[in-house]
C-alpha cells in the first residue's frame, strides 16, 4: 500500500482542490439553473450529475496527489469546469435536440475521468512513451485507416471517420491524434538536427535534405489520405498542423512550416479541383448566405451563427434559446447552442479557459526538461489549441467548417475520453517539470554543448546563422544537461 | 526548443485572439444584421416564445395574456381569455400578435415593455442574467375603463363606426371602439396558414355601410383599421366648435353676438349657393346669435364666420389644436386634413373651400379621436391634453417601472373663450339639436354632426362633454354613413342618443 501514500515533503493541492469546488459550483449552478429555467424545479438527475462529477473530480485530485503531486494545479479545474460546462448544455437539450443524451454524457465523462486515473498511475514517468514511438506510428496510422475498411467505417453525414463495432461507434481519429504526438516527439527528438541542420540554404530558407523528407511525406500521404478517403477536413488538418507545429518546436525552422503549408495547399487546392464535396464546403464558408445554398447545405452554418447572434452579448440565459433550430446543436455545434445561451461573454470566458489550458501546457513544456518531454507537451497543448481553432473557426468562419468536435464540451465518448487522456498526459509531464530536480537547473553547464554539436557539422553551423541548435541562448534551458538529450545530439550529428 | 516553444504560445495566442474576434464579430457587430436576417425565425419565435407581459385595463382585467403551451412558440397570445366577444370588443387597443410577423396596437407599440426588452428594464435583464431566469415581460396598464368601454361598444350597436371616450383634465383615454371589430385569437392562432388566411380575409374586408336605395355601399376601411384613429371622416357640423372658437378667439365675439344666417350663402368666388339642413331657413329675421347659430347648427351661418375669420385664421386653429401632427397614443394616429394643409396637387384652398370648411365640409377631415379632442379642449379650459393609453408599466414583480404623467398637448385658445364655448355646447344639448343626448340631472355639452359626404347616407357625429361644470368625460362618436337625408335621420336622432347612453354609464346618477 505503500504506492498510495503521497510523497513526503510534496504540496498538498490546495489550490486544486479550492478551484475544483469553485468549478464544481459552476457546474452545479448551470444544471441548476437549466432546471429551474425549463421546468422550474430541479433538473431530474441533478443530484446524480452533481455527485458522480464530484466524486470523480475529486477523485483524479486524490489520484495527483498521490502519483503526481507536483503537477499543475489549474489544469484539471479548468477541464472539469469545461465539462460540467457541457453536462448542463447537454441537460439543457436533452429531450429539446434529438440525440442529445445527458445520462449518456455523463457515462463519457466519468469514463473520461477513470481513463486519466488510470493513465497517471500506469505512466510513472511520460519518458516511457518514448520506447513506443514507433509502435505509436503503426498505432496511429492503424487507427486513421480503420474507417475506412469496409463493414467497420460508415460514412455519416458525407464523413467516414466512425468505425461502428456492434452498436457502439468509436472516433478513432480522436486516439490517433495522441499517437501521433507521441510518435512525432519521439521521431523528432531523435532526428531534429539533422532535419535542421543538414541540407541547403534556398532564398534565405534551410531547406532539408530530401533523404529526411520521408516522415514528412508519410504524415502528408496520411493527411491526404484521410482527406480524400474520409472526406475529412478537419482531421486532415489537425495532423498535418500537429507535425508541422511539433516539428518546428524541434527544429526552429521556418523553413520546414514553409514547405508544409506549401504542401498541404497544393493537397487542397488539387482535392477541391477534383471533389465536389470539397467545392461545396468552400463555397458555403465564402458565401454561406447564398439563396441556392442557405436552405440546404450551409443551412447548418447559418444556423449556428443565426444562434450566436441570438445570443449576443449576454446570451439568451440557459434555456432561453433554440438549440432545436441548430442540426448537431449538442456536438458539432454546441460552441454555437452555448453562444446563444451564454452569449458572447460567455464563449469569452470559456476560450480563455482553453486558451488557461493550452498556455499552461506549454508552460510545462519549457519547464520540463528532456526533449521528448518537451516536444510531447508542447504538441498536445499544440493540438487541442489546433482542434478548438479548427472547431470554432468553421463555426465562426475563419476557415471552412469540418467535422471537428470541441474537446470537453461536445457530446461524443471517443472525444471525451481521447482529451481526458491528453490531460493526464500533460498533467503528468507538469509533475515532472515542476518537481525539484537534484539535477541543475536552467544555463548551468548549458555551455559546452554547442560546441559538441557544431564541431563536426561546421557547415550545419554557418548555414545556421550562429545559432546552432540555440543551446547557448536563453532559452536552451536544460539542454545538453539531462544524458537523454546529449545522446541525442550526439547521435542526431553522428548519423 | 524553449524559443521554439515561446514563438509557439505566440501562435497559440494568435490563434485564440482570431477565434475571440470572430467570435465578437457574430455576436457583437454583425449581431443586429443576423437578427434581422430574412431567414432568421428567430425574431418571431422570441417575441412569441418569451413570456409576454399582460394588457390589463383600469381595474386588473387582463385583455391579453400568454398561455403556455407546448409547441415551438412556448406561449400563445390570448385575448380575453379566448372569448371572441370581449376579444373583438378591446381589439382596436390590443391589436393582435401574428406568427407571421405582423403585430399591431399595443402589441406592436408597447413591445419594447410587453417583451421585457425596453431600456427601462435593463435591471431585471440583469437580474435574469445572474439568476438565469426566463426574461418576463412586463405588464402595460391601460387608462381604458372596461365599464364604459362596453357601454360605447353597446351603444354604437350594429352600426359602423367609432366611440372614444377621454378624460378632459388628463387626455387620459378611457374608451376605444371601433366597429366592425375582429376577433384577434383568430389571426394570433400559431396554426401560420389559418391565422394568414383569417388576416388576409379580415383585410379585404369591406363592410356594407348605409344600403340605401337597394345599392350597397360599402367602407374604406376594414374591420382591422382602429376607426378611432386611423380612420378620418368629415367632421360636419361638429366643426363649428372649432369655427366657432376661431370666431371667439380670433375676431372677439361672444355668445350673444349677432351673426348674419341668411336663408343661403353664396360661396365667395363661385356662383353656387348653399343653404341650410334641408332647406330651412336659420331665422325669420336672417340674423341670430352665435349661440343660436351653434344650437341649432346654422349653416348659412358658419359659411359666413368661417369666410370672415379667413383662411389664415381658420388654418391657425386647426394647426393650434394639432390635427395635422401625428400622436402616438402609443399607436401612431392620423392626421386630420385641411385646405392648404393637405398639400399636393389636389389641395383646393379657394375662399369658398375655406368657407365650407366653416361647417366641416369640403376637404375637412378628422379623425373621431380628433373630434373629442375639440370637445376635451373646450372642457379643460382651452388646455388640450395628450391623449395616452398607457397608465403604467409594471415588471414582473409588478413594480413600477413606468408611469405617465399627464402634459398639455396644445391650448389652442383661452379660458375665456372655453367659457363661451360651454355655454353654446350646454345650448345645444338643453334645447338644441343635441337633446336626445341629455342625461337626468347631469349638464350635458355638445355638438351634433351630420356631413353630407354622400347625400343619401350621411356620416352622424356627436361631441361633447359632461358635467359642464366639472368635465369627467369627453366623447366623439361616428356613425359611419347610417342616416338618412332627412331631418329624422340627422345626429340629433340618431347619434346623439347613443352619445346619451355613453355619458349615462359615464356620470349619470
Amino acid at each position: 500500500m505503500s504506492m498510495l501514500r503521497p510523497e513526503e515533503g510534496a504540496p498538498a493541492r490546495v489550490a486544486e482542490a479550492v478551484l475544483l469546488v469553485v468549478a464544481l459550483a459552476l457546474g452545479m449552478g448551470g444544471m441548476w439553473m437549466v432546471g429551474y429555467s425549463l421546468d422550474d424545479a430541479l433538473p431530474e438527475g441533478f443530484w446524480t450529475y452533481s455527485i458522480v462529477l464530484a466524486a470523480l473530480a475529486f477523485t483524479t485530485h486524490i489520484v495527483l496527489r498521490l502519483r503526481a503531486p507536483y503537477a499543475d494545479q489549474v489544469i484539471l479545474p479548468a477541464v472539469v469546469l469545461l465539462n460540467c460546462l457541457s453536462m448542463a448544455t447537454i441537460l439543457r437539450q436533452t429531450g429539446v435536440v434529438r440525440d442529445a443524451d445527458a445520462s449518456r454524457h455523463l457515462m463519457w465523462s466519468a469514463l473520461g475521468m477513470a481513463v486519466a486515473c488510470v493513465v497517471l498511475f500506469v505512466i510513472r514517468d511520460h519518458r516511457s512513451l518514448r520506447k513506443l514511438t514507433y509502435t505509436a506510428m503503426v498505432v496511429g496510422i492503424v487507427l486513421v485507416i480503420l474507417p475506412l475498411i469496409p463493414g467497420l467505417g460508415r460514412e455519416v453525414n458525407g464523413a467516414r471517420i466512425w468505425i461502428y463495432i456492434g452498436s457502439s461507434s468509436v472516433q478513432p481519429a480522436e486516439f490517433a491524434k495522441i499517437a501521433f504526438a507521441v510518435f512525432f516527439a519521439g521521431y523528432l527528438v531523435a532526428n531534429r538536427d539533422t532535419l535542421a541542420l543538414a541540407g541547403r540554404k534556398v532564398l534565405g530558407l534551410q531547406l532539408p535534405r530530401l533523404r529526411d523528407l520521408g516522415p514528412i511525406l508519410i504524415v502528408w500521404a496520411v493527411s491526404l489520405a484521410v482527406l480524400i478517403g474520409e472526406k475529412d477536413l478537419g482531421t486532415s488538418l489537425l495532423f498535418f498542423g500537429l507535425f508541422v507545429g511539433m516539428l518546428y518546436l524541434a527544429t526552429d525552422r521556418v523553413g520546414w512550416i514553409v514547405i508544409g503549408l506549401i504542401m498541404f495547399a497544393g493537397g487542397a487546392v488539387v482535392a477541391w479541383s477534383i471533389f465536389s464535396h470539397v467545392q461545396l464546403r468552400v463555397n458555403i464558408w465564402l458565401d454561406a448566405f447564398n439563396p441556392e445554398l442557405v436552405e440546404g447545405p450551409s443551412f447548418q452554418l447559418v444556423q449556428g451563427l443565426f444562434a450566436m447572434a441570438y445570443g449576443g452579448m449576454f446570451g439568451a440565459g440557459w434555456g432561453g434559446g433554440y438549440p432545436s433550430f441548430v442540426p448537431f446543436a449538442y456536438s458539432d455545434f454546441i460552441y454555437a447552442a452555448i453562444g446563444e445561451e451564454l452569449g458572447l461573454t460567455g464563449l469569452l470566458a470559456i476560450l480563455l479557459v482553453y486558451l488557461v489550458i493550452v498556455q499552461r501546457g506549454l508552460r510545462h513544456a519549457i519547464g520540463v526538461r528532456d526533449g521528448f518531454g518537451k516536444l510531447l507537451a508542447g504538441g498536445l497543448a499544440f493540438v487541442m489549441a489546433l482542434q478548438l481553432f479548427v472547431v470554432v473557426g468553421g463555426i465562426t468562419r475563419i476557415i471552412p467548417l469540418t467535422g471537428l468536435t470541441l474537446p470537453f464540451m461536445a457530446q461524443g465518448g471517443s472525444s471525451l475520453v481521447a482529451n481526458w487522456i491528453v490531460i493526464a498526459l500533460m498533467l503528468r509531464i507538469s509533475d515532472a517539470a515542476r518537481r525539484p530536480s537534484p539535477l541543475p537547473t536552467r544555463g548551468a553547464l548549458a555551455e559546452p554543448a554547442p560546441a559538441v554539436v557544431g564541431g563536426p557539422t561546421s557547415g550545419a553551423i554557418e548555414v545556421g546563422g550562429g545559432r546552432p541548435v540555440q543551446a547557448g541562448t536563453e532559452a536552451g534551458a536544460g539542454r545538453g544537461v539531462t544524458p537523454d538529450d546529449a545522446t541525442q545530439i550526439v547521435r542526431g550529428v553522428d548519423r | 526548443m524553449n524559443s521554439t516553444l515561446r514563438k509557439l504560445s505566440v501562435v497559440v495566442m494568435t490563434m485564440f485572439m482570431a477565434l475571440m474576434i470572430s467570435t465578437t464579430w457574430i455576436q457583437f457587430v454583425a449581431a443586429g444584421e443576423l437578427n434581422d436576417h430574412e431567414r432568421n425565425s428567430r425574431a418571431i419565435y422570441s417575441t412569441l416564445g418569451r413570456d409576454r407581459g399582460p394588457i390589463v385595463v383600469k381595474g386588473g382585467e387582463q385583455i391579453a395574456t400568454s398561455v403556455p403551451v407546448e409547441d415551438n412558440y412556448k406561449y400563445q397570445r390570448t385575448y380575453s381569455d379566448g372569448e371572441a366577444g370581449p376579444a373583438s370588443l378591446y381589439a382596436p387597443v390590443t391589436g393582435y400578435f401574428s406568427v407571421n410577423g405582423t403585430v399591431t396596437g399595443i402589441e406592436r407599440y408597447a413591445n419594447d415593455y410587453l417583451a421585457g426588452e425596453d431600456d427601462s428594464l435593463w435591471l431585471d435583464r440583469l437580474q435574469n442574467l445572474i439568476t438565469g431566469e426566463e426574461a418576463q415581460g412586463s405588464s402595460v396598464e391601460l387608462t381604458i375603463d372596461p365599464k364604459l368601454q362596453q357601454a360605447a361598444w353597446d351603444a354604437l350597436g350594429d352600426r359602423n363606426g367609432a366611440a372614444v371616450v377621454l378624460d378632459p383634465k388628463t387626455g387620459a383615454i378611457l374608451a376605444m371602439v371601433s366597429k366592425p371589430s375582429f376577433d384577434p385569437n383568430v389571426v394570433s392562432s400559431h396554426d401560420s396558414q389559418a391565422a394568414a388566411d383569417a388576416a388576409t380575409a379580415l383585410i379585404n374586408e369591406r363592410p356594407v355601410v348605409g344600403s340605401t336605395d337597394g345599392e350597397e355601399r360599402r367602407s374604406v376601411y376594414g374591420p382591422m383599421i382602429n376607426r378611432t384613429i386611423n380612420a378620418t371622416f368629415p367632421p360636419g357640423s361638429t366643426f363649428k366648435i372649432l369655427t366657432s372658437a376661431a370666431a371667439i378667439e380670433y375676431e372677439g365675439l361672444t355668445p350673444g353676438a349677432q351673426v348674419d344666417a341668411p336663408n343661403s350663402y353664396t360661396l365667395p368666388g363661385t356662383s353656387t349657393d348653399v343653404g341650410n339642413f334641408g332647406g330651412y331657413a336659420c331665422s325669420p329675421t336672417q340674423r341670430m346669435s352665435l349661440l343660436e347659430a351653434l344650437e341649432n347648427s346654422c349653416n348659412t351661418a358658419y359659411l359666413k364666420l368661417a369666410t370672415d375669420v379667413g383662411r389664415d385664421g381658420m388654418q391657425k386653429m386647426f394647426e393650434d389644436f394639432g390635427f395635422t401632427e401625428s400622436l402616438e397614443v402609443p399607436m401612431t394616429t392620423s392626421v386630420g386634413a385641411y385646405p392648404g394643409l393637405i398639400g399636393g396637387d389636389n389641395d383646393d384652398d379657394s375662399d369658398a373651400r375655406i368657407a365650407l370648411s366653416g361647417i366641416g365640409q369640403g376637404s375637412v377631415r378628422m379623425t373621431p379621436l380628433q373630434v373629442a379632442m375639440m370637445s376635451a379642449a373646450v372642457a379643460n379650459d382651452g388646455e388640450l391634453m395628450e391623449p395616452y393609453l398607457i397608465q403604467s408599466v409594471r415588471d414582473s414583480d409588478l413594480e413600477l417601472v413606468s408611469q405617465t404623467k399627464p402634459s398639455r398637448y396644445r391650448s389652442p385658445f383661452s379660458s375665456s373663450t372655453a367659457d363661451a364655448l360651454t355655454e353654446m355646447m350646454l345650448a345645444v344639448v338643453n334645447s338644441g339639436s343635441g337633446t336626445a343626448a341629455q342625461v337626468p340631472g347631469v349638464q350635458v355639452a355638445g355638438k351634433t354632426g351630420t356631413a353630407q359626404d354622400d347625400p343619401r347616407s350621411p356620416t352622424l357625429w356627436f361631441t361633447g362633454f359632461a358635467p359642464a361644470d366639472d368635465p369627467q368625460v369627453a366623447i366623439a362618436i361616428v356613425l359611419e354613413n347610417e342616416g338618412e337625408s332627412t331631418l329624422e335621420s340627422s345626429a340629433g336622432s340618431i347619434a346623439a342618443p347613443v352619445a346619451g347612453e355613453i355619458f349615462k354609464a359615464a356620470v349619470g346618477q
